[in-house]
């Protein structure tokens, strides 16, 4: 009986096997930020890290750190659907949806 | 070696699976397909077939539980009939998607309502494009080899596709008839034990089968089986030829009979063939030209070979054995034309219901086609006159 490959079939080197149909070694298909067609683009130097769209997020994915000035706003890109709300409650209206370029690929 | 016994089309095909040595069976019994489970549950009983017989409480729970079963790495054995079919529709797509490579002889019965026991292709039809394969055999002996010849290909790592091995309800299903059944030594060498190609459930590996598939996969994942049908032919066509070599028996895709030199041809699926190529036999002998083209697999459809088969043959007709209920003509009778372009294809629809197709139905057909009253609309032969106002309620 094949043994099933322990890795990811895109990761797993010398084992290296391709399997037809629906099937993940690990969970990474509900990944919902393949859902995305826009994405929040923060500009900044004007952002006051006030953290108004990290407790407005309904994917809870966004991370504020006031001590990295310069990119102080982070997205988890492998979860944010691209809802726009953070762009819409931003005081400071810093945030602008971006559209992704062609097929969003994880 | 091979016992000659006398076995109807059910007993055909419950030998079938059990040279096929299947580990688990969860059959729903359904008319006309019952025979089948309870051939099964003898065979596990008597200790003829090493095999856990689950009982289930539907057909849906028995497509359920054979592909869980195959899906630990071994064959799978379920039967089925019209309307357990239709009840299986939604697990008959995770068998394909899943590429679990089951083999399920069905036992073709209409398709509800009007409530009917008896036979016509309305169930199949209904799942001609769900992923399965679809082989049509005309009689037992054929059952039992095309159940063989299915599962070399459903397994083929090029394949990996579900099949089914369609069998005309009553007129196949409980007629006998002497039937060559091999032993079980030639069986093993032609069909070797079950190799899980694809994913399977190891508890000591586990993965995710079937899980959510977004966007970006799916429909990758549909091409994926549009591929292995696109490969299924050459397999079939290389599990025919073998089959030949160990048990002596020619299959192919299409079997054309007498149609070298035909003006008209009918192209008939399942049991009628028999009946359409002794009605071809009667007209030749009144100096008619007329043959039948037989389709043994609908699903891969071999439209190239049709093609070929039918490009001398001046008019040709299809008899089908369902209805194609608001398209032009029905289902078989459509792809026909589709393969032919502009040749004029009459299609006729019979033997719905149970309705027996005679040698009087197909002379009929073929004297239209030689005619050469081809209409647009589908011709029901043997509908009768009174047909609006058959059931006059006081």
């Amino acid at each position: 009986m094949p043994v099933q490959p322990k890795e990811p079939v895109t990761n797993c080197g010398k084992t290296k096997k391709y399997l037809v149909g629906p099937v993940a070694t690990e969970f990474v298909a509900t990944k919902t930020g393949v859902w995305r067609v826009v994405r929040p683009d923060v500009n900044i130097d004007d952002c006051v890290f006030c953290g108004t769209c990290r407790k407005h997020c309904p994917a809870d994915v966004v991370t504020v750190e006031k001590e990295d000035a310069k990119k102080g706003v982070y997205f988890d890109w492998d979860y944010c659907k691209g809802c726009g709300i953070c762009a819409n409650v931003c005081p400071k209206q810093c945030i602008t949806m971006i559209p992704e370029e062609g097929v969003c690929k994880l | 070696m091979s016992t000659r016994v006398m076995l109807d089309g059910n007993g055909a095909a419950s030998e079938g699976l059990r040279l096929a040595k299947v580990r688990v069976i969860s059959a729903y019994p359904i008319t006309p397909q019952s025979p089948i489970s309870e051939k099964l549950a003898d065979f596990v009983v008597q200790g003829k077939l090493d095999a856990k017989y689950i009982r289930v409480e539907s057909e849906h729970s028995a497509m359920c539980c054979a592909i869980g079963a195959q899906l630990t790495g071994v064959r799978a054995g379920t039967a089925t009939s019209s309307v357990g079919l239709a009840l299986m529709h939604e697990v008959l797509g995770v068998a394909a998607g899943c590429r679990v490579p089951i083999v399920m002889p069905v036992v073709n019965r209409s398709l509800v309502s009007p409530w009917s026991l008896w036979c016509d292709h309305q169930d199949a039809m209904a799942e001609r494009d769900g992923g399965w394969m679809q082989l049509y055999a005309e009689s037992a002996q054929e059952v039992l080899d095309l159940i063989l010849i299915a599962y070399r290909t459903a397994e083929d790592a090029r394949v990996q596709l579900p099949a089914m091995v369609c069998l005309d309800g009553f007129f196949l299903s409980h007629m006998s008839d002497a039937v060559y059944v091999p032993d079980q030594a030639t069986v093993d060498a032609y069909l070797p034990p079950y190799v899980c190609h694809n994913f399977h459930l190891d508890p000591g590996d586990p993965v995710f089968i079937n899980n959510l598939t977004p966007t970006v996969d799916y429909t990758e994942m549909r091409y994926q089986q549009a591929v292995a049908f696109r490969q299924a032919p050459e397999v079939l066509m290389e599990a025919m030829a073998d089959f030949k070599k160990v048990f002596g028996r020619d299959y192919s895709m299409i079997e054309a009979y007498q149609c070298d030199d035909a003006e008209a041809v009918i192209v008939t699926l399942g049991s009628m063939s028999g009946t359409a190529k002794y009605t071809v036999d009667q007209l030749r002998a009144q100096g008619k030209k007329v043959g039948v083209l037989k389709i043994t697999s609908y699903r891969p459809f071999p439209a190239g070979q049709i093609k070929q088969a039918l490009a001398k043959v001046a008019v040709v007709g299809v008899m089908d054995r369902s209805p194609g209920y608001g398209a032009q003509v029905a289902p078989v009778a459509t792809e026909v034309r589709a393969v032919l372009g502009g040749k004029p294809v009459q299609g006729f629809i019979a033997g719905l219901g149970g309705r027996d197709i005679s040698p009087a139905t197909f002379t009929k057909a073929f004297e239209k086609l030689l005619s050469q009253e081809i209409t647009a609309d589908v011709d029901w032969v043997d509908v009768k006159e009174n047909a609006l106002t058959i059931r006059e309620v006081k």
